[in-house]
């Protein structure tokens, strides 16, 4: 599949990095160019390009026409709201995933049919796991750094 | 009417205290404290402190009883998420956003919000009108996707020294008024004959301008029919 992803952080280099390995064709966008050398390895063999990603002209240049995934990952839950929009309702794109981290928001934008994931309603139902856990185990247990297991 | 303006920036400051001279129960959202006290300062208590495309602030705004939301923040994105959150959280039907790249324009309709301001189509509007070359100048955008265009027949059209209702124009486009050459203005009917420098000014669909720009400016086809 063509997948781009918006906002190479940590969580959109490690989707790239993943997406790469298994051999999908992946673009991935940062307003600041700086994060591909910080967050991507030398083996990266995706795109990367420079630009706003709710910048229509800049997602053309992406590819977004061609495309079947679309993920919104920068640090900023109203670009990534506008960017899916922007990907969903005017180019089409099939499967679309917008991070917000406001569940409030998060909310809202699900109920208007967006696939969203809000870290911040994740994080705390897997802290609050994790603090059950604790309690039903011993404490000896612990060596192991808390194993929480990975996001659905 | 209650107005909830949204930013209270240069945009914000400057509506808020024209809206607060009409009369007007106002309330500017800011994030920024030292922004708010200058309102406050000028204005009186009418800011109050806060992100506007929280949907919990916006109840304290009272979105809920507004009239209107105008949502002028300098960040396109944030005014987009501010005006839906009014729209779909509150229900309130009338919001306006400032946008900055006018190639948004186009997501905001699609996702409801009709009244857009741009600042960079209004100087290039502006542009555009001091370029006498220049053949189809949109004036004004409308709701519903429509907008009112002027456009100026060229000698060699096809249209010169036709009447008005042999030109076939693009689907929900009207003519509204023909200024002449000289500058008089006419209100048009189905006989009146278009002149060369005639300026027509019509109503028409966004996506419909450059087929309503070819029927007035069209050189003529190479065999009649």
């Amino acid at each position: 599949m063509k997948a781009i992803i918006m906002g190479c952080g940590r969580a959109g280099s490690q989707l790239a990095i993943t997406l790469d390995r298994d051999g999908h064709d992946v673009t991935i966008l940062d307003i600041n160019a700086y994060q591909f050398t910080r967050f991507l390895p030398e083996s990266f063999g995706g795109h990367t390009i420079t630009g706003n990603g709710i910048d229509q002209d800049v997602l053309r240049r992406a590819g977004i026409e061609e495309a079947d995934a679309f993920v919104a990952v920068t640090a900023g839950d109203n670009r990534n709201v506008m960017a899916a929009q922007i990907a969903r309702h005017i180019f089409g794109v099939e499967r679309v995933v917008c991070r917000i981290y406001d569940p409030i928001r998060e909310q809202m934008y699900h109920r208007l049919g967006l696939r969203t994931i809000s870290p911040t309603r994740e994080w705390a139902r897997l802290l609050k796991e994790a603090l059950e856990a604790e309690e039903t185990q011993p404490v000896a247990s612990h060596e192991g750094g808390g194993q929480m297991g990975a996001a659905p | 009417m209650y107005i909830v303006v949204v930013g209270g920036g240069k945009v914000g400051f400057y509506l808020a205290k024209e809206l607060v001279e009409a009369n007007h129960e106002v309330l500017v959202i800011e994030r920024d404290p030292a922004k708010c006290a200058e309102i406050a300062e000028v204005l009186g208590e009418i800011a109050m402190r806060g992100d506007g495309c929280e949907a919990a602030i916006q109840e304290r705004a009272g979105v809920g009883r507004a009239d209107l939301l105008l949502a002028v923040t300098g960040e396109d994105e944030d005014n987009l998420v501010a005006c839906q959150v009014a729209r779909h959280v509150f229900q309130l039907p009338r919001t306006v956003a400032r946008i900055n790249n006018p190639k948004n324009e186009l997501i905001f309709r699609k996702l409801g919000i009709d009244s857009t301001v741009s600042a960079t189509t209004a100087i290039m509007a502006h542009i555009e009108q001091e370029l006498p070359t220049h053949p189809l100048i949109s004036l004004l955008t409308l709701r519903h996707g429509f907008e009112i265009v002027e456009v100026k027949i060229p000698e060699d059209a096809a249209v010169v020294g036709r009447a008005l209702k042999d030109v076939v124009l693009p689907h929900q486009s009207l003519v509204w008024g023909i200024v002449d050459a000289e500058g008089n203005p006419k209100a048009p009917t189905a006989d009146t004959v278009l002149h060369a420098g005639d300026e027509v000014v019509a109503v028409t669909l966004q996506e419909s301008e450059e087929a309503l720009r070819a029927a007035f400016t069209g050189p003529p086809p190479e065999r009649s029919f």
